[in-house]
């Protein structure tokens, strides 16, 4: 989906605030939106959560600010998933006779939770591409959830690493399984990119899936 | 947005989606367990320790392991090194990712439209916001982490450190070293 989060390259966003490593969260209310984010039954797909906030409608995206997205992303998902209604979201306690789950896991699971190691990585279809081809991104505009973004589609540039096949996220976000595909990172000249104005030692490296990629 | 977010935590309590203490531990881990003084210490130890080096730059997830930082947002990482002639810089342009294990919940302006949209077109412009000027003959090299792949800048030890042990190391190196957005 061609959205505003898909902003590299865009200017005249305004400015950027450089702010000290503390406070981690701003207001109590962004702690309990992160927390009530990682721990709901939701979380279990990533892609999914993240293009629910992509979907928030452009020019609201914009002056939101970034737990407000979450919370935003979090209620639609909640809905959308039937694990509440927009009644008592707003109201803040359940209808009589719901029926009561329970929670993924207790305060003790916490750290050992957050702490493990998870992957993305699977088994999947072997690379066509190897370190040093020259690959074109291509030039793909789909309508749903996409990890490809615009100011690289339809430019040169080079593999650099192969990670193996790593879930598929266009795929995945859309309740269409892990549908793993390889996974390689991508050096763009920033002259390939933005033209003949941007210093010619300079690159933006992409990790980006073999369907978006054709041979050079 | 207080009482918003109070209503919905009530609700998600009440239905049994989370447990109460379970939110106070995970706020609590993301603001004391995890943050940026545990990349400070991995970098610390990568410029005390040339072997541990060679194997944070050669398998990121592993190395960083050895210290004990694991986990969601941090599985799969990649460490890029600075040197004289080379300037890493990280971003996220689509939405937010960033290497949780090792450098904690991003800083506000990591996950703005100006630092996402500027970051890949004008590296330069925006490290200058920070405060240093890069000279045009360094190469900028910016990384978008549009997959799960997490990137830490490992930045130069700075002169006159050679005296210093790992933790007074560890406080040389700052979150936005580990970003790009500064050179120690």
């Amino acid at each position: 989906m061609n959205g505003v989060h898909d902003m590299g390259g865009m200017e005249n966003l305004g400015a950027v605030a450089p702010e000290p490593e503390a406070p981690v969260f701003h207001h109590a209310w962004e702690s309990r939106v992160h927390a009530l984010s990682v721990a709901s039954p939701t979380r279990n797909n990533i892609d999914a959560g993240r293009h629910q906030r992509e979907k928030i409608p452009g020019p609201e995206y914009l002056a939101m600010t970034y737990y407000e997205k979450w919370f935003r992303g979090l209620t639609e998902l909640l809905v959308a998933r039937g694990h509440a209604t927009w009644a008592e979201i707003v109201r803040g306690y359940a209808e009589p006779g719901f029926a009561k789950t329970t929670p993924l896991f207790s305060a003790a699971e916490v750290t050992p939770r957050f702490m493990r190691r998870g992957s993305f990585a699977r088994d999947g279809a072997a690379p066509a591409f190897t370190a040093g081809d020259t690959v074109r991104a291509r030039n793909l505009n789909p309508p749903g959830h996409t990890r490809l973004p615009r100011y690289v589609r339809g430019r040169e540039g080079v593999i650099v690493a192969r990670h193996g096949a790593h879930v598929f996220p266009d795929s995945h976000a859309h309740g269409k399984g892990e549908d793993p595909q390889p996974l390689y990172t991508v050096r763009f000249a920033a002259r390939e990119l933005w033209g003949p104005t941007a210093n010619p030692r300079d690159s933006v490296c992409l990790d980006l899936w073999e369907p978006y990629l054709e041979p050079a | 947005m207080a009482l918003r977010v109070k209503a919905l935590e009530s609700l998600m309590v009440e239905k049994g989606l989370v447990d109460p203490a379970a939110l106070d531990a995970i706020v609590d881990h993301f603001e004391h367990r995890v943050g940026p003084r545990n990349g400070a210490r991995v970098v610390a130890r990568a410029w005390r320790d040339p072997a541990f080096k060679a194997r944070l730059l050669a398998d990121g997830t592993a190395a960083i392991a050895e210290l004990g930082y694991a986990g969601g947002q941090g599985d799969h990482m990649v460490v890029v090194e600075n040197t004289p002639q080379v300037h890493n810089l990280v971003v996220c342009t689509l939405c937010s990712c960033y290497p949780w294990s090792v450098l904690g919940l991003p800083p506000v302006w990591y996950k703005s439209s100006p630092y996402r949209s500027r970051a890949v077109i004008d590296p330069r412009g925006v490290i200058a916001e920070f405060g240093t000027v890069l000279p045009d003959d360094i190469e900028v090299r910016v990384w978008d982490s549009t997959a799960e792949i997490r990137y830490l800048v490992l930045p130069e030890r700075p002169a006159g450190t050679e005296a210093l042990d790992e933790d007074a190391l560890a406080e040389r190196v700052t979150r936005d070293g580990m970003i790009g957005t500064a050179r120690l």
